[in-house]
């Protein structure tokens, strides 16, 4: 049987007193995309790092694609968008991609992937006066260029505009299209749940679940609307059939959980008639992969 | 939109292809860099010119010309591969460069090779613009050439190796301080422009195994004395490289 993309098992990774990596397990399928999910600090970096090579785990066991991280024979296997840097500032944009190309024996055109990334007219630009956005496209050029067969994105899409986002997700999607293994790590709820076959969050550096984004956000539905904040929810809880929850989260946003039927929609809205209350944005929806986040890892900042 | 085929095919390129690939884009980094090129080329050159021109130094007898040439090729070998190694190979490090290039099919010794060759392109032009400028200015050669290229072959690892350990030691705003400094110091004290026997005679015999002095030492006796092989210079550069070699692989940080 051939073996996972990645296959991590109890992987433990210690910064002197703290602890990144703590007993996580975790298998990303081949030919599917798996998104690492979690707050900062959860331990994602750390993950993907060792499974790039970067880093070596203190204990547990670290398989990519069947074979331990450090062997020289993964390198044009695997590509590799670190979150940020990597390139000589002085280096030209387009003269960085070729060079990385030359690294392998059958690369992309990379004047065609400088054209597909919208790079093209940055080709001879120094890497230190791209934008942050370009940065981070060139990066991802850079990752893909060798034709691997599976490549690690660490927040692919941190800092860019919605272009340039929509783009990286394209490319996500061809990738997989070609039968590209592809483990991301996000914070970006929308894209786990656009992009992914299989999401694993991860916190405090243990998965705390992980499923498709469906079978995560679950079947169940939630009623949500817009209105002035501070509604006394108490009194339409009361009317509201019993096991239902109605919580204003944040200020002026409502949502009410339970049996969303028919009935239930009708008791809302004559509620919302009889205080004199208008819903705006009314919708009745799944709960989000972001609600079910902040279910698991908390509000708290950190 | 551009199709491309994503399919994966992933094989890395030949050993030699992937070296001499980054060798080629080092290179044009160090010739584009301005601050480098004052340091390899334009220092040396203004030496060499000024010195020989101007009778700012007692050299004891014989050419200025002759005395200088050898010293600025020996500081022009000490700035590529001692000082501009030391501070790119620092900054690569900060801006994760080496790190990136550790995800490449290109191995840390194909890196290593490259950059080695690199250095020697990039010496290849100093001697080049060097001696053109010395030769025209009267300089005359002796010696076997074969015993210059060992001399600065030897120089250029010993002084590779010391190069690679600061910058893997020190963070690379230390390094570039201290790259800078050394150089500085060692073209002062090394005998490049001022004769070795104008110092005082208790610190001689220890400025004498400076690196730069025995490459300096090396090539003055084959280029101005005719000698044959220069051995105790080149067992001094030997040391050096092996000292400095040893210690920066067991001490270099890619990241």
């Amino acid at each position: 049987m051939e073996s996972p993309a990645v296959e991590l098992i109890d992987l433990v990774k210690r910064y002197g007193g703290s602890t990144a990596v703590d007993g996580l397990s975790l298998r990303a399928e081949r030919g599917a995309v798996t998104a690492v999910l979690g707050p900062n600090g959860a331990g994602k970096t750390s993950t993907v790092e060792i499974c790039e090579g970067f880093r070596t785990a203190d204990s547990g066991t670290v398989r990519v694609l069947g074979l331990p991280p450090d062997r020289p024979a993964l390198r044009p296997r695997v590509g590799v968008m670190l979150q940020a840097g990597g390139v000589p500032p002085a280096m030209r944009c387009g003269e960085f991609l070729r060079l990385i190309s030359r690294f392998y024996a059958r690369p992309l055109d990379a004047s065609a992937l400088l054209v597909r990334l919208g790079l093209a007219e940055h080709a001879r630009t120094p890497y230190r006066r791209l934008s942050g956005g370009q940065q981070q496209r060139l990066s991802l050029a850079a990752a893909v260029i060798g034709r691997p067969e599976l490549v690690f994105l660490d927040e692919p899409t941190a800092g860019l505009d919605p272009q340039a986002r929509h783009a990286c997700w394209d490319l996500v999607g061809e990738l997989r299209a070609a039968g590209v293994s592809v483990v991301l790590t996000t914070h970006h709820m929308d894209e786990a749940e656009r992009l992914a076959d299989q999401v694993v969050i991860i916190d405090r550096g243990r998965v705390v679940a992980e499923g498709s984004p469906e079978s995560l956000t679950g079947a169940e539905r939630q009623l949500r609307f817009r209105a002035r904040p501070g509604l006394s929810l108490d009194e339409l809880l009361n009317a509201l059939p019993g096991g239902s929850a109605a919580k204003e989260s944040p200020a002026g946003h409502y949502i009410i959980e339970g049996q969303v039927g028919p009935e239930l929609l009708a008791t809302v809205t004559t509620w919302c008639a009889a205080e004199g209350v208008m819903a705006a944005d009314l919708s009745i929806e799944r709960r989000t992969l972001e609600d079910v986040f902040l279910e698991l890892t908390g509000r708290e900042l950190r | 939109m551009t199709t491309l085929d994503f399919t994966p095919a992933p094989v890395a390129a030949p050993f030699a292809r992937m070296v001499l690939a980054q060798a080629a884009a080092e290179t044009r980094q160090t010739l584009r860099n301005g601050e480098q090129l004052l340091l390899t080329l334009i220092i040396p050159v203004l030496l060499l010119v000024g010195f020989s021109l101007a009778p700012l130094i007692d050299i004891g007898g014989g050419r200025r010309i002759d005395f200088l040439a050898p010293g600025v090729l020996a500081l022009a070998i000490m700035s590529t591969a001692f000082t501009g190694q030391a501070i790119a190979t620092g900054f690569e490090r900060r801006y994760g460069v080496l790190k990136r290039l550790g995800a490449t099919p290109l191995s840390r010794a194909g890196l290593l090779l490259a950059k080695t060759v690199a250095v020697l392109a990039v010496e290849g032009v100093q001697v080049v613009v060097i001696v053109a400028v010395a030769l025209a200015l009267g300089w005359r050669p002796q010696g076997s050439p074969v015993a210059a290229v060992l001399l600065v072959l030897l120089g250029t690892a010993a002084f590779s190796g010391l190069g690679l350990l600061m910058a893997g030691l020190l963070r690379a705003e230390a390094t570039l301080a201290a790259a800078n400094l050394v150089y500085l110091v060692l073209l002062g004290a090394g005998g490049v422009i001022f004769p070795l026997d104008k110092f005082p005679a208790g610190v001689r015999p220890a400025l004498e195994l400076l690196p730069i002095s025995a490459l300096t030492r090396g090539l003055r006796s084959v280029l101005a004395e005719g000698a044959a092989l220069p051995l105790g210079a080149l067992a001094v550069l030997a040391a050096w490289a092996v000292l400095s070699l040893g210690l920066a692989s067991r001490t270099f940080r890619w990241e």
